[in-house]
């Protein structure tokens, strides 16, 4: 079952006038249900916007998108419906908190929604649980919490409204390393439970490749790779070249492989990384 | 000769009640001692709420100790009369670049503290082109802040610092912001400046960045905990692990290797090194 799809999507920003640009350049996606997707690319390549227009904040400039088999922009849908479907998190959500407690920060969504008070607290708690939100926070304002923590509630005051499609803007960006894995380990959990299709946008291609089955790297507007993360690194040197990083370990392994010691195209992790030097060292040794 | 030393620095965060009265205290640095050599390149690394950067904003008197003392060329910054003294030695670059820019142009951003010391406007302009020049935005001079990418951004914030002509920058996390290519740009404009002979103290929690400084100290629930050569620190898997901190994938990768019983050393710190040492084990 697809998800999302987009059919010669386009946008330009400032139209008529000497700035217009070409932000999303005819791009067409298919996302499967239950995916979890990884984005990257540099500032600029498009994908903030491309985001944007999966749950109708935008509307494209060319092209159709179409969510769970809707066109979302034709006339008998309502997008005011579509946000439902589809959850958006931009950068540094914690700055949206704005409650007096964790537990009315969660709630506010789903309150919003005239769900009863009893379907409201089961929402919370459901969502404090996924997002690895400590009982103890929910009376708690949510500014004495860390940045860390905050983030996670401002997470799931998303989840809370059960969207089917998560899309995450840098849900890590300027999170120390505990406080990074927490977070994306914790959304990580949430899609194997409820297989929510997740696109996560990143910057950092190790947290990418960590969590994601598929990735998606944008350059220039446009789709520059769409492929398993199994597969992403044999194209390394595409990658490197549109000035994009890769993992260190994956450096590691195009260094040994110049030096004729191959451990593979699909080392990114040290896990991955560790096992293939074994294997070499014990062929070696027979 | 060192430019900054902290003797027993203690300070708490004191959160005070409807009446003024002090209701929490909530030790934020605990017993630092600290000295930084002139001309220096030292990292502090520790995770959010290690005390980093509170330790960073006593350097230049942003912040005054609680207990102890904290000395900028032997200059007490508990000494009032002496505080602008104190920030044209040690200027500082924050996390995020938008809050510390001011101008709608670039070269008035620069001029700012300038202006505001009262050099004279010939001066100002040889100082900020300087400036500009070195961490290679003057090409946006004219160019309106809020255009620049956020590495350019950071960029101009430095240079501001920068043409202050300070002996030191300390510089609190200002790659967390960024995207890969503004952090190897602000990387780039440190370790130049560094080479000049400006001491540097950069506070940040990515390992690959404090492997490039010639010390690292590591603090946690704040105090200082470490304190060597970046292959001294980095050889310490597990200790960084146990407070919350990660280490460069190679040389964790060394680690693992080494406890399956492969004899490698335990200070590798980039991926050169440890293509070399593997090359040698295969061959």
């Amino acid at each position: 079952m697809t998800a999302i799809e987009t059919k010669n999507l386009s946008y330009r920003y400032g139209i008529g006038t000497p700035f217009e640009i070409k932000a999303v350049d005819d791009v067409n996606l298919t996302i499967e249900k239950g995916d979890f997707i990884g984005i990257i690319g540099h500032t600029g390549s498009g994908k903030s916007t491309l985001m944007q227009h999966l749950n109708g904040l935008l509307k494209p400039t060319d092209g159709e998108i179409i969510i769970n088999e809707r066109s979302i922009w034709s006339k008998d849908v309502d997008i005011r419906s579509i946000r439902f479907e589809v959850g958006l998190v931009f950068q540094y959500s914690e700055h949206q908190l704005f409650e007096e407690t964790v537990f009315k920060d969660i709630a506010f969504g789903p309150k919003n929604i005239g769900l009863s008070e009893e379907e409201i607290t089961v929402r919370v708690t459901r969502a404090a649980q996924a997002m690895g939100v400590h009982d103890s926070w929910l009376e708690r304002s949510p500014f004495d919490l860390s940045g860390g923590q905050k983030r996670r509630v401002a997470l799931a005051g998303v989840i809370a409204m059960e969207p089917q499609i998560l899309v995450l803007d840098e849900p890590a960006a300027g999170l120390d390393p505990y406080g990074r894995d927490k977070v994306l380990s914790q959304i990580k959990k949430y899609h194997d439970e409820y297989k929510t299709t997740i696109l996560l946008v990143s910057h950092s291609m190790e947290d990418i490749v960590k969590y994601a089955d598929k990735v998606i790297v944008m350059n220039k507007g446009g789709v520059f790779l769409y492929e398993k993360t199994d597969k992403v690194f044999s194209h390394a040197d595409e990658i490197v070249e549109i000035g994009l990083d890769v993992p260190q370990i994956t450096r590691l392994a195009r260094l040994l492989k110049a030096q004729g010691i191959d451990i593979g195209d699909d080392v990114y992790t040290v896990e991955r990384a560790k096992e293939r030097v074994l294997e070499v060292l014990k062929n070696e040794k027979k | 000769m060192d430019i900054i030393k902290t003797e027993n620095l203690d300070f708490d965060y004191e959160i005070l009640d409807d009446k003024g009265q002090v209701s929490e205290c909530n030790p934020a640095l605990r017993g630092v001692n600290l000295t930084v050599q002139k001309g220096e390149f030292l990292a502090v690394l520790g995770h959010n709420g290690s005390g980093k950067s509170t330790l960073a904003k006593h350097l230049n008197g942003i912040l005054l100790p609680t207990r102890g003392k904290v000395f900028v060329n032997n200059i007490d910054v508990s000494d009032d009369s002496k505080i602008y003294e104190i920030r044209q030695t040690v200027g500082m670059v924050f996390q995020n670049p938008d809050n510390q820019i001011v101008a709608a142009i670039v070269e008035e951003d620069v001029a700012f503290a300038l202006e505001n010391l009262g050099v004279p406007p010939l001066e100002i302009r040889e100082r900020i082109d300087e400036a500009m020049k070195l961490v290679d935005i003057y090409k946006y001079h004219k160019h309106a802040p809020h255009r620049l990418s956020g590495g350019q951004k950071q960029r101009v914030a430095i240079a501001g610092v920068i043409a202050m002509r300070p002996q030191c920058i300390v510089l609190d996390e200002p790659t967390a912001m960024l995207d890969p290519k503004g952090r190897k740009e602000v990387m780039k404009t440190i370790k130049m400046l560094n080479g000049m002979g400006v001491t540097v103290v950069l506070i940040t929690h990515y390992m690959e960045e404090a492997a490039q400084a010639r010390r690292v100290v590591v603090m946690d629930k704040g105090e200082i905990i470490m304190d060597g050569t970046p292959r001294e620190i980095f050889a310490e898997v597990e200790k960084l692990k146990a407070v919350g901190l990660d280490v460069p994938q190679v040389t964790e990768l060394a680690y693992e290797l080494r406890k399956a019983g492969v004899d490698l050393p335990a200070d590798i710190l980039n991926e050169e090194e440890c293509v070399k040492e593997l090359v040698k084990l295969l061959q």
